[in-house]
C-alpha cells in the first residue's frame, strides 16, 4: 500500500469511549490545538447524562466530534472521517456516524469477550456486524502499548490506564499531521503546580502514540488541513455557556451596574453559573439558590433593587420560573432569563439538544404576559445574543428570554477577540428631576414613544412606591377597573413590540426575491448556512434568513417574506416558529422541516428537505 | 436627617383589612418602630423596602410609605434576599402569613434562615388561610374544623419557632397581635439584629378563625398563660409575679415562687445571647395548658451573615484577581494572534 499526504479541505474527527475515559478532555484538545493552528473548526459534545454510567455499555458512551477546516466551518459536520472507538460499545454506538471512506480507530484491547458481551454484540466480529468491515480499521492493542510506554514511570496501573486517551490522540496527531507542542504546553500550565510527576509520563505517552502511528503500515493515508485564511486579530476558543455568561458581564460593564445571577445548577445551563461564580472580581454576585423559583425570585429582587438581574436555566427550570417571570413582566422590571434549550417534555433528554422551548417561552404563562425573546445562534454568538439581551432588559424595562442550546452552550468555535470599545454604553431609564412637594411617583407612567416606564431604585429619596403582581394603574395604586386593565394589557405587549425599533433588520442572504426563502432561528445557524452553501454548490440559486430576535421579530420581517412564493421554515421541534409566523404573517405560503430526535440537524437532510421545495 | 414619626411611614392608601383584624395592630407597631429605629441606626426612610408574598397580611407593604413590593405566593423570602445582597445598605422588611411562608413558601423560608440573611421577617401568624376564605394552614390546629377539613385536619401544625430555630435561626421572637408596646420593642431589636430575624405574631382573624388563641390571648388568663422574656431577666410570670420556670433535670419546669422551697434565686434567667440553642429550643415549643407561651426575644445570638459573606468575597477577589475588566477577561487564559 503506498502511504500518501492528502491535503484536504475538512475533516470530522468523532473520539467516543466510555464516559470516565476522557474522551471530552481528548476532544477539546484536539480542537483547541486546531484553532491555534489556525483551523476553522466547530465542535459537538455528546455525552450521556450519567456520570459514570455502566461502565462498557452502549448507554454510557460519552463522544465528542470535531470538525476543522482550511476554511470557515459553520457545524461540527454531520459524518466523521475518523472514528475513534476505545470500547465495544464506543463502536457500536457511533458505527453509523462513520462516512463511508472513513477510518476507525479501536483499541483491541478492549475488544475482548467480556467487552464484546456488555456492548451487546452477537457474533464475534463487531465490524461485520455493524456493516464497516469495508472501511479502514486500524486495530491497536493501546491499552497494552499504554502500558509497555509508562512501564518505567512509576505510575500504578490505574493511573497508566488514564493515559490511553494520550495515546490516542498522539496516534489522532500523527493522522492530521498536527504538531504536539500545543499539548505539551497544555499539559505543563494544567498539571505544573498540583501533580508535575504526571508531565512527562503523559508527554512520553503522547509521543509514543504519534510514532506508533507513524510506524505501523495500518494507517493508509495521512492529511494535512491547512490553516483556514482568517481576519487578522486575536483568538480564542469559546463555548456558548462562557460566551454568555461573559456577555452578561460586558452588559454590567457598560451599564455601570452590579451583575446579579440567582441561578439553580440544571444540565446544560449550569456552566453558565458556574463561570460567573468565578468572576467576582467583575463584581458579579452569584446566588446558588434552593430551586428554580428562587433563583428567578432572588433576581426580581435584585432587579428591584438596581442591579443587572440574570437567571439561567433550563426546560424544566423555565417551567418552575413561570409564575415568577409573569411577576417580573407586571412589575415591569429588567431581568434577563436564559435558558439554554434540551430535549424535553419534562425531564426529556437532559444532556441532548432541541429547540422545543419557543412556545414556553411565547406563550407558557397565565395572563396576557409579553416577555422580549432572543435567540443565540453559534456559540461565540451567544456573547453578543446575551449582551443585547441584558441591553434590551435594561433599557426597555422587560424580562428578556435568551434562548440558546446544549448544543449552543456545550459546543464551541473559535472567536476573534472584540474590544469592550465596539460595544454600546446601556442607558436604564432611572427616574430623574426632582418632585414637587407632595407629588408622588408614578412608576408606570410611560414613555410616549417607547412606553417604557423610569426606574426609581430603592434608596433614591422621594421615589418610594410599592409594585408587584395585582394590576395597577399608572400611578401605581391597585385597580380593577376594565378600562385600565385593558390598557394595560395593550402598552405592556406595545412596549414589548417597540422593541424592534431598536434591533436590527433581517438580513437576506442571497436574493432578495424568489422561488423559496429558508428560514431558521437559534441554533440550527450553521447546518442551515452550510445547507444553503451546498446547494448553491450545486448551481441553484436560494435565499436564506435567519432570525436572532423571536419576539419582537425584525421590523421588515413581513416585506422580507412576501417577496418569496414559498419560506421553508427548518426548526429542531414540530413547527413552533413556523405557528407562530403563520399566526403573524397568514398570507405566507409557510413550509417546514422538522426533527426531533434530541440531534442536531445533518446538513444532507437539509440540503434534500429543501432541494425537495425547489 | 429629618425626624421620623410613625406619619412618615403611613401610606395614603385605604387600609382594607377586615375591621377588628390583628394585622392593624402590627402594622400600627411596625410604623412606630421604624421611626425609632431610624433614630438609632441613623436610617434614611428611602433606605427600606417592605416585600410580602400574598394573603391578607401581604397587603401590609401598600399601607407603608416606603419602597414596596407585594410579590407571589411564597416568594418573597426569596425577593427580600435578592434586595439585600443586591444592595446590603438597603434595610428589608418583609410581611408574610403562615400559609405562605410555610406551606407554598416553606423552602426559601427555611433557607433564609440558615444562610442567615440580613433581613427582618413578620410572621402573621393567625392559623389559617383568611384570603381564600378559611381553609387549614400549616399551623392550624391538629383536629381543626375548616372549610377544606370539615371532619378536623389529621396532620400536625408546624411551631413556627421550632422550625426556625431547627434551621440555626439566629433570631426569634413571638408576640401577640394587641401587644402594641412589647412588639415595638421587638421590631427594634430585629432591625438592630445583623442576620436573619423572624417575628412571629398570634394575629386573629375575626371572620375566619376568630379567637384560635384565645387560650392564651384572653385578659382573664393571658398573664398565667403567657411569659414575657427578656434578656437578662428572671423568667418569672403570671397575674401575681409568683410563677416561674427552672430547669428540672432535662426539662423546663413551672413553679410557683414560695411554694415547695422555691425561691426567687430558683428561678431561670433568660439569656437570649447564648450559643447553646437547646435551652432556646425549649422555651420556644412551650404550649398551653402544661407552659406558658413565651413571648419576647427567644433567641438573638451573632453569626456571619450572607450579605456581608457575599459582599466581602467580591472585594477579595478584586483585590487579588488580575482580571478588571471585559477586555482583561477577553484575554485572560489560552489565546492566539493571526497576523
Amino acid at each position: 500500500m503506498q502511504h500518501k499526504v492528502i491535503d484536504t479541505k475538512d475533516v470530522v474527527i468523532r473520539f467516543a469511549g466510555d464516559s470516565g475515559d476522557g474522551m471530552q478532555l481528548t476532544g477539546s484538545l484536539f480542537a483547541d490545538m486546531s484553532a491555534i493552528y489556525g483551523n476553522g473548526l466547530s465542535t459537538f459534545p455528546d455525552y450521556p447524562a450519567e456520570i459514570r454510567a455502566p461502565h462498557g455499555t452502549v448507554s454510557g458512551v460519552s463522544g465528542f466530534q470535531v470538525h476543522i477546516g482550511s476554511g470557515d466551518i459553520n457545524t461540527p459536520g454531520d459524518f466523521c472521517d475518523l472514528l475513534v472507538a476505545m470500547n465495544p460499545a464506543a463502536l457500536k454506538a457511533n458505527a453509523k456516524w462513520c462516512k463511508p471512506t472513513a477510518m476507525i480507530l479501536v483499541d483491541e484491547d478492549a475488544f475482548d469477550q467480556a467487552g464484546m458481551t456488555k456492548a451487546g454484540f452477537q457474533t464475534e466480529n463487531p465490524f461485520t456486524e455493524l456493516h464497516v468491515e469495508d472501511r479502514a480499521l486500524i486495530v491497536a492493542p493501546i491499552t497494552t502499548l499504554t502500558e509497555e510506554s509508562l512501564k518505567d514511570s512509576g505510575m500504578d496501573a490505574k493511573a497508566i490506564h488514564k493515559c490511553k486517551n494520550m495515546f490516542t490522540l498522539g496516534m489522532a496527531c500523527y493522522i492530521y499531521s498536527r504538531p504536539l507542542e500545543y499539548i505539551y504546553q497544555y499539559l505543563e500550565r494544567k498539571f505544573s503546580k498540583k501533580h508535575p510527576e504526571v508531565i512527562e509520563p503523559n508527554k512520553k505517552v503522547l509521543n509514543d502514540g504519534f510514532n506508533y502511528a507513524a510506524n505501523i503500515q495500518a494507517i493508509p493515508n495521512t492529511y494535512t488541513i491547512e490553516p483556514a485564511p482568517q481576519k487578522k486579530g486575536t483568538y480564542r476558543n469559546i463555548t456558548g455557556n462562557q460566551a454568555t455568561a461573559w456577555g452578561l458581564l460586558a452588559a454590567s460593564e457598560k451599564s455601570h451596574l452590579p451583575l446579579f445571577c440567582g441561578s439553580y445548577p440544571i444540565t446544560p445551563a449550569t456552566a453558565i453559573l458556574e463561570e460567573l461564580a468565578i468572576h467576582k472580581s467583575l463584581g458579579a454576585k452569584t446566588l446558588q439558590a434552593e430551586d428554580e423559583i428562587a433563583g428567578i425570585c432572588t433576581a426580581i429582587g435584585a432587579s428591584y433593587a438596581g442591579n443587572l438581574a440574570v437567571t439561567t436555566t433550563s426546560g424544566p427550570g423555565l417551567s418552575l420560573k413561570s409564575e415568577a417571570l409573569g411577576l417580573a413582566v407586571m412589575a415591569e422590571l429588567p431581568l434577563v432569563v436564559v435558558d439554554v434549550q434540551r430535549g424535553g417534555p419534562s425531564t426529556g433528554l437532559p444532556t441532548k439538544t432541541e429547540q422545543t422551548d419557543l412556545g414556553q417561552a411565547l406563550y407558557g404563562r397565565n395572563g396576557e404576559c409579553p416577555v422580549a425573546i432572543v435567540a443565540a445562534h453559534s456559540p461565540a454568538n451567544c456573547f453578543d445574543a446575551a449582551f443585547n439581551s441584558a441591553k434590551i432588559a435594561l433599557e426597555h424595562m422587560t424580562p428578556v428570554l435568551l434562548l440558546t442550546e446544549g448544543f449552543l452552550g456545550n459546543g464551541s468555535e473559535p472567536w476573534l477577540i472584540p474590544s469592550m470599545s465596539e460595544y454600546p454604553e446601556i442607558k436604564p431609564p432611572f427616574a430623574t428631576g426632582v418632585l414637587a412637594e407632595g407629588e408622588k411617583f408614578k412608576p408606570f407612567e410611560r414613555d410616549a414613544e417607547t412606553f417604557v416606564r423610569q426606574w426609581a431604585v430603592p434608596g433614591m429619596k422621594g421615589f418610594e412606591h410599592r409594585v408587584g403582581g395585582l394590576e395597577k394603574n399608572h400611578a401605581g395604586v391597585l385597580s380593577t377597573d376594565p378600562a385600565n386593565h385593558a390598557l394595560m394589557v395593550a402598552e405592556r405587549e406595545a412596549k414589548v413590540q417597540k422593541i424592534a425599533d431598536f434591533i436590527p433588520e433581517l438580513k437576506v442572504d442571497g436574493p432578495e426575491s424568489g422561488k423559496l426563502l429558508v428560514v431558521g432561528w437559534g441554533g440550527t445557524y450553521g447546518h442551515l448556512l452550510s445547507a444553503v452553501n451546498t446547494i448553491r454548490e450545486a448551481g441553484k440559486e436560494i435565499s436564506f434568513a435567519h432570525f436572532d430576535y423571536i419576539k419582537p421579530m425584525p421590523k421588515n420581517t413581513a416585506e422580507v417574506l412576501s417577496k418569496f412564493e414559498k419560506v421553508i421554515v427548518c426548526e429542531l421541534n414540530s413547527g413552533q416558529f413556523v405557528n407562530y409566523l403563520r399566526g403573524e404573517f397568514p398570507k405566507v405560503d409557510f413550509k417546514q422541516y422538522n426533527k426531533v430526535q434530541g440531534q442536531p440537524f445533518l446538513v444532507q437532510e437539509l440540503v434534500d428537505a429543501i432541494t425537495k421545495e425547489m | 436627617m429629618a425626624n421620623l414619626t410613625f406619619k412618615d411611614f403611613k401610606s395614603d392608601q385605604e387600609v382594607r383589612w377586615c375591621p377588628g383584624c390583628g394585622d392593624h395592630a402590627v402594622l400600627a407597631a411596625l410604623q412606630r418602630a421604624l421611626p425609632k429605629v431610624s433614630q438609632a441606626l441613623g436610617y434614611e426612610k428611602e433606605r427600606y423596602v417592605v416585600v410580602s408574598g400574598i394573603g391578607c397580611s401581604s397587603r401590609l407593604p401598600y399601607y407603608m410609605d416606603t419602597y414596596g413590593f407585594h410579590s407571589i405566593h411564597g416568594r418573597a423570602t426569596a425577593i427580600s434576599t435578592g434586595i439585600k445582597v443586591a444592595n446590603p445598605t438597603l434595610t428589608v422588611w418583609q410581611a408574610c402569613g403562615d400559609g405562605d411562608a410555610l406551606a407554598i413558601g416553606g423552602n426559601h423560608f427555611i433557607h433564609a434562615i440558615r444562610r442567615n440573611i440580613d433581613i427582618n421577617i413578620i410572621l402573621f401568624n393567625n392559623q389559617i388561610y383568611g384570603l381564600t376564605k378559611g381553609q387549614y394552614s400549616p399551623t392550624s390546629k391538629f383536629g381543626a374544623i375548616t372549610k377544606t377539613s370539615p371532619y378536623g385536619t389529621v396532620e400536625h401544625p408546624f411551631t413556627p419557632g421550632s422550625l426556625v430555630l431547627g434551621a440555626k435561626g439566629t433570631f426569634f421572637a413571638r408576640s401577640l397581635d394587641t401587644e402594641l408596646k412589647l412588639n415595638e420593642e421587638i421590631m427594634t431589636q430585629a432591625a438592630l439584629h445583623d442576620g436573619t430575624s423572624v417575628m412571629e405574631m398570634l394575629t386573629n382573624c375575626v371572620i375566619f378563625n376568630d379567637g384560635t388563641h384565645k387560650d392564651i390571648t384572653d385578659p382573664a388568663v393571658k398573664a398565667d398563660r403567657t411569659i414575657v422574656l427578656r434578656h437578662g431577666e428572671k423568667m418569672i410570670f403570671g397575674k401575681n409575679h409568683d410563677k416561674g420556670l427552672i430547669l428540672d433535670g432535662m426539662k423546663l419546669k413551672v413553679v410557683t415562687i414560695g411554694e415547695d422551697g422555691v425561691t426567687e434565686d430558683d428561678i431561670l434567667v433568660h439569656d437570649a445571647h447564648s450559643d447553646y440553642i437547646g435551652i432556646h429550643m425549649m422555651l420556644a415549643d412551650m404550649k398551653y395548658p402544661d407552659y406558658p407561651v413565651a413571648l419576647g426575644v427567644i433567641r438573638d445570638v451573632k453569626d456571619v451573615t450572607y450579605d456581608d459573606g457575599v459582599r466581602d468575597q467580591v472585594k477579595d477577589v478584586m483585590m487579588k484577581s488580575k482580571i478588571h475588566s471585559v477586555d482583561d477577561l477577553l484575554h485572560s487564559g489560552s489565546t492566539w494572534e493571526v497576523k
